[in-house]
């Protein structure tokens, strides 16, 4: 009988200890996580959506580590500045990131995609609207969220369908809309494509305003003078919940107040401060899709490690970026930047978090997929009511009077 | 549409002008420009809210306790810090009031964090309706204590001994000293009166104006368009400018675009420098 070569004793506790060593070694290789920089407005004017963002970043890397993609986050802080977005931007390539996500703000974005570009460092942007950021001719750059166009057509669309599919006749509309840099641009948009889309009321009244004004009396007085039983609202935050209030006060009672995509009327410390008062109005954006499984994981997830935070769009894209920079690499194998931007083009999700189909790049980097549902506050909660395939309720318009409730 | 917005804009001006009578009070007797007058207000704005959220409290309720604190806090303010740089040149007092500015609005963005913070009392979303005009409960209330509060305060001046004193420190300062007046002892009560002036506008603001850190340079902007316009120094104008404002914007707002309001306050700012730098009922010295 042939035996094989003989193994010594000191040999085999040699073999023993390598393996012992070198095997946690080569399994963290193995499973080495994507080191994902993630750019955000945690400080400044936009801390607040910024850092709403951020509770999606931080739900991350538990949810898509039970998916075999493991991420590790690095967080930079753009402090709601360009130059700010440019250097933290530099910072996180520095430090070792492999691809970026952010940026929320449409300016810091572009800033940051110069930066991805001139390092070869792919950046999914997570929100940020403004359609020349994917016209650029930019290889690193790929979008997971509608265009300034996209929005406005999709808003303005949905309050025509919402209108149709509940009996609702209106016959004019008070256009209100904050005067920064976001509200010009939609005021600009709705302008255009309002009179193409044969929307069942005509706008009365275009009302600018400025968003730091200590109270909106002058704004609504107008509005409610104009004899609008439609308010159509581009607000940014806390002019939201002014407004609303003064419409109070003045007993204004339009039988919708609806905002063809912006934010304002979605956040918590709107439900917080207007209470019933702020129920029934509608906001048409892009929204987490309240049937989807992968989006019951996430709220889970979040609900556990956010209990009391509002689970809102700016987390669904955050999440997502981050997915589709752990999804590029998982089909890689492995986390280097390149690797990461030679699949990202071939991107094709098709379980996600928000409404829409599939996130597929065109060969601009934009996820043409994304759908804008209609959004309306029930009981101090975003509550999807429009289109009915994705709606948790139906729809109730016109709205309640205020003192009806 | 138009007498809503002009009593509204009247309204709002009352409580604007006892804000800016502050700044009137202190310029006018001390001769320092109070940079920091807006970040004093946004802490009574604080304490007021406070004092909702944890004690339950209306701001009607907490005006006069939360001016008696303010007025202490102005009194140890002046004789701790402010009261050395009184006769040093106007650079120095205008660094030390800026620093005091910043750290007011950092250590509340420190405290309280970036969010807006609102007090949701009863009456809250109340109004009036007399007439063709509905008027805003909250700014009917607050402009009624407004102008409660500066009818006091000029009777203070009118018709007590320290009022008759401050006004004589006021006019001469030498003068003042050598008929034995304690002239650092007056201006530190004096401080302490623009703070309390602060205290109880800021707390009335609280039921108008949701409080935030960046609240404060606004607001100490504005009471500085109020005080020019209805001269420095000069109580009366204090008020008759924050009327004038409140109104003007109010009109500009429904005459023209509202998003101009700020523009034409500014507009008028500009006109009084150069029609009448001294202010409306300022004196020309």
């Amino acid at each position: 009988m042939e035996m094989g070569p003989k193994i010594s004793r000191r040999r085999a506790i040699a073999g023993a200890a390598a393996s012992m060593v070198l095997a946690p070694a080569l399994r963290l290789f193995a499973a080495a996580p994507v080191k994902i920089g993630v750019l955000l407005p945690l400080s400044g004017a936009l801390a607040r959506e910024g850092q709403s963002c951020k509770r999606g970043a931080d739900v991350s890397p538990e949810l898509l580590a039970g998916l075999g993609m493991p991420v590790e986050l690095m967080f930079g802080d753009t402090e709601t500045n360009i130059d700010t977005a440019r250097t933290r931007a530099e910072k996180l390539i520095a430090d070792g990131a492999q691809a970026l996500v952010g940026a929320f703000d449409s300016a810091h974005t572009m800033a940051v995609a110069q930066v991805c570009e001139q390092r070869g460092v792919p950046l999914i942007i997570n929100i940020a609207a403004a359609p020349n950021i994917t016209e650029q001719g930019f290889k690193t750059v790929f979008r997971n969220f509608a265009t300034a166009g996209r929005l406005t057509t999709d808003g303005l669309s949905l309050i025509k369908d919402l209108f149709k599919a509940t009996g609702l006749g209106v016959q004019k509309a008070a256009f209100l809309h904050n005067n920064d840099t976001f509200g010009q641009a939609m005021a600009g948009a709705i302008g255009k494509l309002a009179p193409t889309l044969d929307l069942p009321f005509q706008i009365a009244e275009t009302i600018a305003y400025d968003g730091a004004a200590r109270d909106y009396a002058v704004e609504v007085g107008r509005a409610k003078a104009s004899g609008a039983d439609l308010v159509m609202m581009v607000s940014h935050g806390e002019d939201a919940i002014k407004l609303i209030r003064e419409m109070v006060k003045q007993r204004f009672e339009p039988k919708a107040i609806i905002s063809p995509g912006s934010p304002g009327m979605y956040e918590a410390q709107f439900y917080k401060t207007l209470g019933k008062f702020g129920d029934y109005t509608v906001t048409n954006l892009p929204w987490i899709n309240p049937k989807s499984a992968m989006s019951q994981k996430l709220l889970s997830v979040f609900t556990k490690k956010f209990p009391d935070a509002l689970f809102e769009m700016n987390i669904g894209f955050t999440f997502e970026a981050i997915l589709i920079a752990a999804d590029a690499a998982k089909r890689t194998g492995g986390s280097a930047s390149k690797a990461i931007l030679e699949a990202l083009p071939s991107t094709n999700i098709a379980e996600h978090v928000m409404i829409g189909g599939p996130i597929a790049f065109d060969p601009k980097g934009q996820n043409n997929n994304i759908h804008s549902a209609s959004v309306q506050n029930r009981n101090s909660k975003p509550v999807v009511v429009f289109p009915a395939d994705n709606a948790e309720m139906a729809p109730i318009l016109p709205a309640p009077g205020w003192q009806a409730r | 549409m138009i007498a809503d917005q002009i009593v509204t804009g009247l309204l709002t001006g009352l409580i604007y002008g006892l804000m800016a009578l502050g700044l009137s009070v202190i310029f006018g007797v001390m001769r320092i420009v109070n940079f920091a007058h807006g970040e004093m207000a946004v802490v009574a704005m604080y304490g007021a809210w406070a004092a909702f959220r944890y004690l339950g409290l209306d701001p009607l309720l907490s005006l006069l306790p939360i001016a008696a604190i303010m007025f202490g806090a102005g009194y140890a303010l002046q004789r701790g810090l402010v009261q050395p740089f009184v006769s040093r040149p106007d650079y120095m007092q205008f660094i030390l009031l800026i620093s005091l500015a910043l750290i007011l609005t950092n250590g509340a963005l420190l405290v309280f964090g970036p969010e807006a913070r609102g007090i949701g009392v009863d009456y809250s979303f109340d109004s009036y309706e007399i007439g063709p005009l509905l008027i805003d409960k909250v700014r009917l209330l607050a402009a009624v204590a407004a102008v409660a509060l500066t009818a006091l305060l000029l009777a203070f001046f009118r018709f007590t001994l320290t009022g008759k004193a401050i006004r004589a420190a006021a006019d001469n300062r030498i003068g003042a000293q050598v008929i034995g007046l304690d002239v650092k002892k007056l201006y530190a009560v004096t401080f302490g009166i623009g703070t309390a002036c602060l205290g109880a506008a800021g707390t009335l603001m609280s039921l108008l104006v949701d409080v935030m850190p960046r609240v404060g340079p606004e607001l100490t902007l504005l009471s500085f368009v109020i005080v020019i316009v209805g001269g420095l120094g000069s109580m009366a104008g204090a008020l008759a400018g924050g009327v004038l404002i409140g109104v003007a914007e109010a009109l500009a707002g429904t005459l023209l675009q509202p998003s101009l309001k700020s523009m034409f306050s500014y507009g008028l700012l500009v006109l009084i420098l150069l029609l009448r730098p001294q202010g409306l009922l300022g004196e020309r010295n």
